[in-house]
């Protein structure tokens, strides 16, 4: 068993529970093509051991995924990637859905005002384009 | 029969000077429990009882469907037993040990026994007395977890151990796991282990057992409210409140039974909700504890 392939880095330092964590990194997987639909992913034990989480915790991420039509579970057979042609492009609009939301409350919270917030977003944008290093990854490592 | 690995049902000890009391404590095959209390709590206590070590004056205890302390020790066989006082020989090596607990016990599994030594950074050849704290910790689970016990009861396994030696330990328990028959037990102070691989967790206080939850559970159902409010206003009626402190016109209210209806109602009573934070374990037990302490002195 290949127990350390995953990649996956859950953190006691993010804020966010980590069965959040395990739906954003497997989400993240889909998107960027390494997990493609129909593939069988890693069980939850199997995942909870090389991740060294509870098995609970792995276990409520991946009802979540069934839920919202991600992934397939089938008893006794694991889980596999769902198929669903537009996976990909839809996992990547829920994250950019999500990242706009988050920036919109912060701006509410501070007191931005709508067409400042507005300007920042565009001198991000441009930022972002001119810089060569630039890739489709929206969690950057240290 | 059922697939409870470990059940205790009002289970009693009374000692002059401490009390565990009313203990129910139901554990299934398959899962980790992280015990969590204070220094003095009642943890070692609670674990010994069910080690049969030490005898309940009062209650059930069944280990594998074994009844505790009658049938000690036909349970025994099936379950590995870790605390702080550890009893390994100071002259002897690890290696000697390793042979004397494959004599003794079945299940022994040699070829597990050398790749724990090896992961775990310990010389089978080294003499016990030559270990230091940590390394001798690492001795002791080698012993126990090479057995491959149905059930593993560790008593603060982690307590003392180096950040390396600390996520070697996590590891080896997790993977535990992968066989979904065997189940492990663990006590400990260290909130951050426990809320990383436990799947239930129970909070020990003063001899009583205060909180028992899938850890799921425990962390949705505790949030901290951080509020804008205007000062002269009485709080909302929120519920499951375990705290609420007011500075100016911020408040934090603390919740142990959150749904999204409680940030609707602390809306409705004219206050901006700034935050609706997820607490750690940690934060959890502390005010868990200290409401439970408060709530008795009042």
């Amino acid at each position: 068993m290949d127990m350390h392939s995953t990649g996956f880095v859950i953190s006691q330092a993010d804020g966010r529970p980590m069965y959040l964590q395990i739906i954003e990194q497997i989400k993240q997987r889909i998107a960027v093509g390494d997990w493609v639909e129909g593939e069988e992913i890693p069980s939850i034990r199997q995942l909870a051991a090389s991740l060294q989480v509870s098995v609970i915790t792995v276990k409520r991420a991946y009802l979540e995924l069934e839920r919202e039509g991600v992934i397939v579970t089938r008893h006794g057979k694991g889980s596999t990637v769902a198929a669903d042609p537009d996976l990909g492009p839809r996992l990547h609009e829920q994250d950019l859905a999500r990242h706009l939301d988050g920036a919109a409350r912060i701006g509410v919270v501070l007191g931005v005002a709508e067409e400042d917030l507005v300007a920042r977003l565009r001198t991000a944008i441009r930022t972002v384009s001119s810089s060569p290093a630039t890739n489709r990854s929206t969690e950057e490592k240290p | 029969m059922s697939d409870l690995a470990v059940q205790f049902l009002g289970v009693g000890k009374t000692y002059p000077h401490f009390q565990l009391q009313d203990i129910d404590l139901e554990l299934s095959a398959g899962s980790i429990l992280g015990f969590i209390g204070a220094n003095g709590a009642g943890k070692s206590t609670t674990l010994r009882i069910l080690m049969g070590l030490v005898h309940q004056d009062r209650g059930t205890v069944r280990v594998l469907g074994h009844e505790m302390p009658a049938s000690q020790v036909a349970a025994k066989r099936d379950v590995g037993y870790v605390s702080e006082d550890l009893r390994l020989y100071k002259a002897a090596t690890l290696s000697w040990h390793m042979d004397f607990v494959r004599s003794v016990v079945p299940g022994w599994d040699a070829a597990y026994a050398a790749e724990l030594a090896r992961r775990f950074d310990l010389k089978p050849e080294q003499k016990i007395k030559g270990l230091s704290h940590g390394q001798r910790v690492k001795a002791a689970l080698l012993l126990a977890l090479a057995r491959r016990p149905r059930l593993l009861v560790l008593d603060e396994p982690t307590t003392g151990l180096d950040p390396v030696a600390r996520h070697e330990v996590l590891g080896a328990l997790a993977e535990i796991l992968l066989d979904e028959r065997r189940t492990v037990l663990f006590s400990s102070h260290n909130t951050l282990d426990v809320e990383q691989i436990s799947d239930r967790i129970t909070f020990i206080d003063r001899g009583r057992i205060i909180d028992s939850d899938d850890k799921e559970s425990f962390l949705d159902r505790w949030r901290r409210l951080r509020l804008d409010f205007p000062a002269d206003a009485t709080l909302p009626e929120v519920p499951g409140i375990v705290d609420a402190t007011r500075s100016g016109r911020l408040a934090v209210l603390t919740t142990n039974r959150f749904e999204p209806r409680v940030t609707e109602t602390c809306q409705a009573a004219g206050a901006t909700v700034f935050a609706v934070e997820p607490m750690t374990l940690e934060e959890i037990f502390v005010a868990d504890v200290r409401s439970r302490r408060e709530g008795k002195a009042a």
